[in-house]
C-alpha cells in the first residue's frame, strides 16, 4: 500500500477491483465500512463475481476475468476526453510533459523493439528525448505530438466505451457509470482509493493491471493524498514482510536487484543500479543505492567484508537465468534440480498445474519440509486416491519434515500491507520438538559452516566468513535481527555538511537509512526498515495510538518502512507552493522552513518549494511515471487476452494473432502444449478465496473446516440450467491439465457476460481444499491452472483459464 | 443456574416473585445487515466462547454453514440473493435468538426454571432444568432453540449472558470485524440505528428500518434493515412475528383448566384412598404376573 489500512477511512470512493477485500481481508475492509458511515463515501465493486464485498457496496459492475486493462484504459480514455483529470498535478507532478524518442511506436499490439523469437522487447525506443547536459526534454504545454501526454492520449483514444463493454462483458451504462463516479475524484480535494490484490496481479499482464490504475490514480491527482493511493492488499499476514526482506532470488533485501553473471565485479554492479539524475534539482534517491548494499554487505560479511576484496561482492551468488517459483520448478522438472527445501509453502497446492509440481517434486533426491503442519507436499508421494494419484513406488524422493512453530509460537515481526512493521510476542509454545524457523535455520547453518571448516569444498567462503554474533549461535534472537535489520554504526560515521561532527558514534544503532554509508562504516540489513530499532529501542513495539490527526496516521504505533512514513509520495498532496490540495485533510505542508504536517515528509525537509524538487523522490527525473519503459510488455498498458481465452482473437488486434496474448510473457518449451482452447474448453474459470479459509492451512483446523468443510466450485443459473446442474450436484471440472470434483453451487451472482458477439459463462473455484486437514478431503484446485505467469513478476495466471464442467 | 450478578425477572413455570432492587439497564445486540460482509467471524467466535464444536458438515450448495442452527451452533448466518429491477442484493443475515421482550420458550416452557429472562432482558436456558420437552421450540417465532440429540435439551444462543454480567459485550459482537454487530443499552442501539438508517435512506434504500417487532414486546437482538418494509426477503424474517396461540392456549386459557383438571384429579385421588383406602393388587393376579415375567 502507498498509504496504510486505516487511511482508507479518509477515502470519498473506494474501489475494489483486482480483490475482494471483504471476504480476503476482513479485519482491515473495517476502514472501508468507516469511510462509508463516517464520509458518506461511496463503494464501487468490480469483479467477475457479486462478492461478499459486492454486496456491501454502492454499485457492482461485473467483468470477464482477464480484461481489466481493457475496463481500465476505458477509464483513461473517459478522464482523458471529457477532461477530467487534475490538471496541475499531471503537468508537475508526472512524465506527462516529457518527449519521447522519435522512434517509439505503437502498431498492430506490438510496440517498437519486438522480437517475436525471444519474446521479448529491445527497449532502445522507449526512452525520453535528452537535452545536451543527459536531462529530459519536456513540453509543459504538452501539446507536442512527442509529449507522453499526446502518446497516452492518442494510445487509449482506442478504448472506447463500445470496445471496452465488446471486451469485458461489462455492460456499457455500468462502466459509464463507473467512469462518472471516479471522474468526480479529479477535483483536488476529494480522493479515490483502490483496493487490489491478486486478483490483479495473477495474470500474465498482472503488473501492467496495477500499472493501469496507478496512471488513473496519477491523472485524478490521487498520489500521497489522504484516502488516495494505490493499495496493494496482502494475503498472508506477513507476505508484505517477506517481499521487503526479498525472500525471492530476483532481488536482495529492501528491493535491491540481485547481481546477475554480467556484473562481473561490484563497480559493474553498482553502476549499473545507481541512476543519475533525469531532470534538475532532484533528489534522484536511488543515487544512494550503493550505501544502501555496502551497508547490507557488512551486515552478512562483517569484518571480512572490506573495501579491497569489493565488501565480499564475489561471494554473493549471481544469477545466471531465472529463479522465481516458476522457473525453479522448470528446472525441477527438467531434472537439474536435486534438492529442495520447502519453508513456510506448500507448492503442491499452490503453484499451478499440479501435475507439473508433482512430477518436478519426484525428480528430487530430498525435499525437505519446514512445516508447523503435515501440508499436502509433505505427501505430494502417497497416494490419495484420486485427489492424488500417485505411485510411491515410482517416486525416489526422500522427504524430511521438520516441525516449526507457528507465528503464535515465536517472538518476531509483521510488517502489514500498510508497511507497518510490528512487533509481536510469543502466546505459547509450539508442541512436541517443533522449533521456531530461526532455530532450525541456524542449526543448517552452523552445522554447514562446520563441515565447510572441516571439509572444504569449492568456494567455501560465502559460509565461512558469514557474520554470526548472536549470543547465542544455535539461537539467535529475534531482537538480535531485527537491530541487524535496522541497521548500525560500526565506527564512527560523520554528518557529511560537517566532516569532523560525529552523528552515530561506532556501536550505535543508525536512526535511518540517512545515516548509512558506502565506506564499511555502517551495517545495516534491509535499508527500507533502517532506524525500526534505533538508539531509542524497538520502534516495532509502539503501541500509542493516540490519533491527534484524526487521520489515522498514529506515528507512534510501530514503525512504517520507510523512514515511518504513513503516506508515500506525501508531498504530491500539496501544491507546488506547499499548500495541501484539501486542507480538511492535510498529510503535509510548507512551513516556511520545513516541510510538516501530519507524516514524516517524503520529501528534504528544508527543500523549499521554489527549489523545484518534485514528489516521486526514488525516480531520477523526479516524477510519476504515466510512461515506464521498466515494465517487460510496453511503457503503456495494452489489453491482451489470457493464455487460454474464450476468444479467438484479441478484440483490440483482431488482426494479428501474435498480439493476442501477452506478447513479451515467458513460456517454457511443452507448457503451450498444455494450454486449451475455447473449442474443448469453453467456459472462463477464475480461482480465489474464501473468508472462511486462509490459504491450505485453516483446512487443518476445526472452526475454519466447520464454517466451509466442503470443496465447491459456483456457477451462473445460466450455465447450470444449459448443463442440468442443480445446487448441491457434484460436479467434474476439467482443464487441460486435469480435472476436480466438487459440489456445485448454484448462484444469481455469477452472470453470463456478452462478449465479443458471445455468452461467455464464468465458473468460480475456491482453492483451499486438499488431501490434508479436517475439512472433507478435496481437489487440489491449482490440478486446473497453467503454468505461464506475468512477464514481470512470474506470478502464474490463476485468474483466467478455460474449463468444461459436467455432471460428475 | 443464576448470575449473582443478574437479577432473573421470569423463570419458567415459577410463580415466585422476581427480585426488583437492582436498577438494571435493558441491553440490545444491533445487527446492521447493511454492513455485514457473512465473514461468519461471529459464529466462529461463539463456538469459542462456548465451547461448541458442531460437525464438519457438507457443502449444501450455498454458502451457509453449517445450513441451520443447532444445538451445537447457536448462531448461522444466513445468504439470500434477492434480485429486483435487474439490481442483485445479496442479503446476508446473521440469526440466532432474537431475545423477545416478551419470550415465547419462556412461556411455553412448563420446567420450572428451564428458561429464565434477566433484568437486562436476556432471555437464557438453564439446561440442568430442562426437560427436553421441546415446547420452547413450539413457543418460538422464530425458530430459534434446538434440543440436543445427545442430551435432549434445547440451547441457543445465551446472548452471552456471562460475559455481559462482567461488564463484556458478547462474542460475536467482540469479534466483528466491520462493526455490524453492535452492543449496548436498547436506547443506546436505537440512536445508532437511527444514524444507519438515515444513511441508508440517503443511499437510496427509501425502506430501511429497525427490525424491533412489537409482536413479542421488542426485541433485544435487532435488526438495521435495507428493506426493513419486507424482513421476509432477509431469509424468511418473519413479517410480524408473534408467540403462536398454542402457547397463549397453553399458558392464557387453557393453563387454569388444565390446574383445575390437576387439581381435580389429585382432590379424586384423595376421595378414594380416604373412602376406599389404598389400592392393592390381588394375590390371583400378582402370582400370575410373575408367571409372566418368567416366561
Amino acid at each position: 500500500m502507498t498509504n496504510h489500512w486505516v487511511d482508507l477511512k479518509n477515502s470519498d470512493l473506494v474501489i475494489v477491483m483486482g480483490g475482494n477485500a471483504a471476504e480476503a481481508h476482513p479485519c482491515g475492509f473495517k476502514w472501508v465500512i468507516e469511510a462509508k458511515k463516517d464520509r458518506k463515501a461511496k463503494l464501487i465493486v468490480v469483479d467477475p463475481r457479486f462478492t461478499r464485498s459486492a454486496a456491501v457496496s454502492d454499485f457492482y459492475a461485473p467483468i470477464r476475468p482477464g480484461s481489466d486493462i481493457a475496463f481500465l484504459g476505458g477509464v483513461i480514455n473517459y478522464l482523458l476526453a471529457k477532461d477530467k483529470i487534475h490538471h496541475d498535478y499531471v503537468k508537475h507532478y508526472t512524465n506527462a510533459a516529457f518527449l519521447i524518442d522519435e522512434g517509439f511506436r505503437f502498431a498492430d499490439g506490438f510496440f517498437s523493439g519486438y522480437n517475436a523469437e525471444k519474446r521479448s522487447y529491445a527497449k532502445d525506443t522507449w526512452k525520453y528525448q535528452l537535452d545536451k547536459d543527459g536531462y529530459a526534454m519536456v513540453d509543459p504545454t504538452l501539446e507536442n505530438p512527442r509529449c507522453v501526454f499526446q502518446l497516452m492520449k492518442q494510445h487509449y483514444s482506442r478504448y472506447t466505451p463500445e470496445l471496452v463493454s465488446k471486451t469485458t462483458g461489462t455492460p456499457q451504462d455500468a462502466f459509464l457509470k463507473i467512469c462518472e463516479m471516479i471522474a468526480e475524484t479529479a477535483a483536488p480535494n476529494k480522493t479515490m482509493t483502490i483496493c487490489y490484490a491478486l486478483g490483479w496481479t495473477e495474470h500474465t499482464v498482472g503488473s501492467q493491471n496495477i500499472r493501469t490504475m496507478a496512471m488513473i490514480q496519477l491523472l485524478l491527482g490521487n498520489m500521497g493524498m489522504a484516502g488516495g493511493g494505490i493499495n496493494a492488499l496482502r494475503g498472508h499476514a506477513n507476505v508484505q514482510g517477506i517481499t521487503d526482506m526479498c525472500l525471492y532470488s530476483e532481488v536482495l533485501p529492501g528491493y535491491l536487484s540481485a547481481p546477475t553473471d554480467a556484473d562481473v565485479d561490484r563497480k559493474t554492479y553498482l553502476e549499473k543500479r545507481t541512476p543519475k539524475a533525469l531532470r534538475p534539482n532532484q533528489m534522484n534517491f536511488p543515487q544512494n543505492f550503493p550505501k544502501w548494499f555496502t551497508s547490507l554487505q557488512k551486515a552478512w560479511y562483517g569484518n571480512a567484508a572490506t573495501e579491497e576484496n569489493g565488501y565480499g561482492y564475489d561471494w554473493l551468488p549471481k544469477k545466471d537465468g531465472a529463479y522465481d517459483v516458476m522457473a525453479l520448478f522448470e528446472r525441477m522438472h527438467q531434472g537439474k534440480m536435486n534438492g529442495f527445501f520447502c519453508q513456510g509453502f506448500n507448492p503442491l497446492a499452490s503453484v499451478a498445474n499440479k501435475r507439473k509440481v508433482g512430477d518436478a517434486l519426484a525428480k528430487l533426491k530430498y525435499l525437505v519440509i519446514i512445516d508447523p503442519l503435515a501440508t499436502d507436499t509433505s505427501e505430494f508421494w502417497k497416494n490419495h486416491g484420486e485427489l492424488n494419484e500417485v505411485d510411491p513406488a515410482k517416486i525416489p524422493t526422500e522427504v524430511f519434515r521438520l516441525p516449526a512453530n507457528l507465528f503464535a509460537e515465536q517472538t518476531g515481526s509483521f510488517t502489514n500491507s500498510g508497511r507497518v512493521i510490528q512487533w509481536h510476542w510469543k502466546a505459547a509454545d509450539g508442541p512436541g520438538e517443533s522449533r521456531g524457523d530461526i532455530e532450525i535455520m541456524a542449526g543448517l547453518f552452523l552445522k554447514l559452516k562446520a563441515m565447510y571448516a572441516k571439509d572444504g569444498g569449492k568456494l567455501p567462503e560465502p559460509i565461512l566468513n558469514l557474520t554470526w554474533p548472536y549470543r547465542i549461535p544455535a539461537k539467535p534472537a529475534p531482537e538480535e535481527l531485527l537491530m541487524e535489520i535496522s541497521g548500525k554504526a560500526l565506527g564512527d560515521v560523520f554528518d557529511p555538511k560537517d566532516k569532523a561532527k560525529v552523528i552515530v558514534p561506532a556501536g550505535q544503532q543508525v536512526a535511518g537509512f540517512a545515516q548509512l554509508r558506502d565506506d564499511g562504516s555502517t551495517a545495516c540489513g534491509n535499508w527500507i526498515y533502517g532506524g525500526c530499532w534505533s538508539q531509542a529501542g524497538n520502534l516495532t513495539a509502539r503501541r500509542d495510538n493516540a490519533d491527534p490527526t484524526g487521520l489515522g496516521q498514529t506515528l507512534n504505533w510501530g514503525f512504517a518502512w520507510p523512514a515511518n512514513r504513513r503516506i508515500l509520495y506525501n508531498r504530491a498532496s500539496c501544491d507546488l507552493s506547499g499548500k495541501p490540495w484539501d486542507p480538511q485533510r492535510t498529510v503535509l505542508k510548507w512551513t516556511g522552513k520545513a516541510w510538516g504536517g501530519n507524516d514524516i515528509p517524503d520529501m528534504r525537509p528544508d527543500a523549499a518549494p521554489e527549489e523545484g524538487v518534485m514528489p516521486f523522490i526514488m525516480t531520477p527525473e523526479g516524477v510519476a511515471r504515466l510512461f515506464a519503459p521498466a515494465l517487460a510488455e510496453g511503457p503503456f498498458p495494452e489489453h491482451y487476452e489470457p493464455f487460454e481465452t474464450p476468444l479467438d482473437k484479441n478484440p483490440f488486434h483482431p488482426g494479428n494473432p501474435k498480439a493476442t496474448s501477452n506478447p513479451a510473457a515467458r513460456v517454457f518449451k511443452g507448457d503451450m502444449d498444455s494450454f486449451g482452447t475455447a473449442k474443448d474448453f469453453p467456459y472462463v474459470a477464475t480461482t480465489y478465496r474464501l473468508v472462511e479459509h486462509f490459504h491450505y492451512w485453516t483446512k487443518h483446523s476445526k472452526l475454519n473446516a466447520i464454517t466451509q468443510p466442503e470443496q465447491f466450485v459456483e456457477i451462473g443459473e445460466d450455465l447450470a440450467k444449459e448443463k442440468g446442474i442443480a445446487a448441491g450436484d457434484k460436479v467434474k471440472v476439467r482443464s487441460n491439465r486435469g480435472f476436480i470434483k466438487a459440489v456445485a453451487v448454484v448462484t444469481k451472482r455469477i452472470k453470463t457476460l456478452d462478449v465479443d458477439g458471445r455468452k461467455v459463462h464464468t465458473v468460480g473455484i475456491p482453492i483451499h481444499w486438499g488431501f490434508k486437514g479436517v475439512t472433507k478431503p478435496g481437489f487440489i484446485t491449482n490440478t486446473l491452472t497453467p503454468f505461464v505467469g506475468d512477464a514481470n513478476s512470474q506470478t502464474p495466471e490463476y485468474k483466467a483459464f478455460l474449463v468444461n464442467i459436467e455432471k460428475a | 443456574m443464576a448470575l449473582q450478578s443478574l437479577d432473573i425477572a421470569r423463570r419458567s413455570a415459577t410463580t415466585t416473585p422476581a427480585p426488583g432492587v437492582r436498577e438494571t439497564a435493558k441491553v440490545a445486540k444491533l445487527i446492521d445487515v447493511s454492513t455485514c460482509i457473512g465473514c461468519k467471524a461471529c459464529q466462529v467466535a461463539c463456538m469459542e466462547w462456548n465451547d461448541l464444536r458442531d460437525e464438519v458438515g457438507s457443502c449444501a450448495g450455498v454458502y451457509d454453514n453449517p445450513v441451520d442452527l443447532t444445538a451445537k451452533s447457536w448462531t448461522v448466518m444466513r445468504y439470500a440473493e434477492v434480485e429486483e429491477k435487474g439490481r442483485l442484493e445479496w442479503l446476508i443475515r446473521k440469526d440466532g435468538c432474537m431475545h423477545c421482550a416478551d419470550p415465547g420458550c419462556l412461556k411455553a416452557c412448563p420446567a420450572p426454571g428451564a428458561i429464565v429472562q434477566y433484568a437486562n432482558g436476556i432471555v437464557d436456558f438453564h439446561q440442568e432444568n430442562c426437560i427436553g420437552c421441546g415446547y420452547c421450540v413450539t413457543g418460538c417465532p422464530f425458530n430459534i432453540p434446538r434440543l440436543s440429540k445427545e442430551d435432549s435439551k434445547a440451547y441457543k444462543c445465551s446472548l452471552c449472558s456471562d460475559r455481559v454480567a462482567v461488564g463484556q459485550a458478547p462474542a460475536c459482537v467482540k469479534t466483528c470485524p466491520t462493526g455490524a454487530i453492535q452492543f449496548g443499552s436498547k436506547e443506546q442501539m436505537k440512536d445508532v440505528a437511527d444514524k444507519r438508517i438515515k444513511d441508508l435512506k440517503e443511499r437510496g434504500y427509501a425502506q430501511a428500518g429497525l427490525y424491533d417487532p412489537p409482536g413479542v414486546g421488542g426485541t433485544h437482538v435487532m435488526y438495521v434493515l435495507h428493506h426493513a418494509d419486507r424482513p421476509e426477503l432477509y431469509q424468511g424474517l418473519p413479517n410480524d412475528p408473534s408467540i403462536s396461540p398454542l402457547v397463549s392456549l397453553w399458558k392464557g386459557f387453557a393453563k387454569p383448566l388444565a390446574t383445575l383438571a390437576l387439581a381435580g384429579v389429585a382432590l379424586g385421588s384423595l376421595f378414594h384412598y380416604v373412602t376406599k383406602g389404598p389400592n392393592e393388587v390381588s394375590k390371583e393376579l400378582e402370582n400370575e404376573l410373575e408367571k409372566e415375567d418368567a416366561k
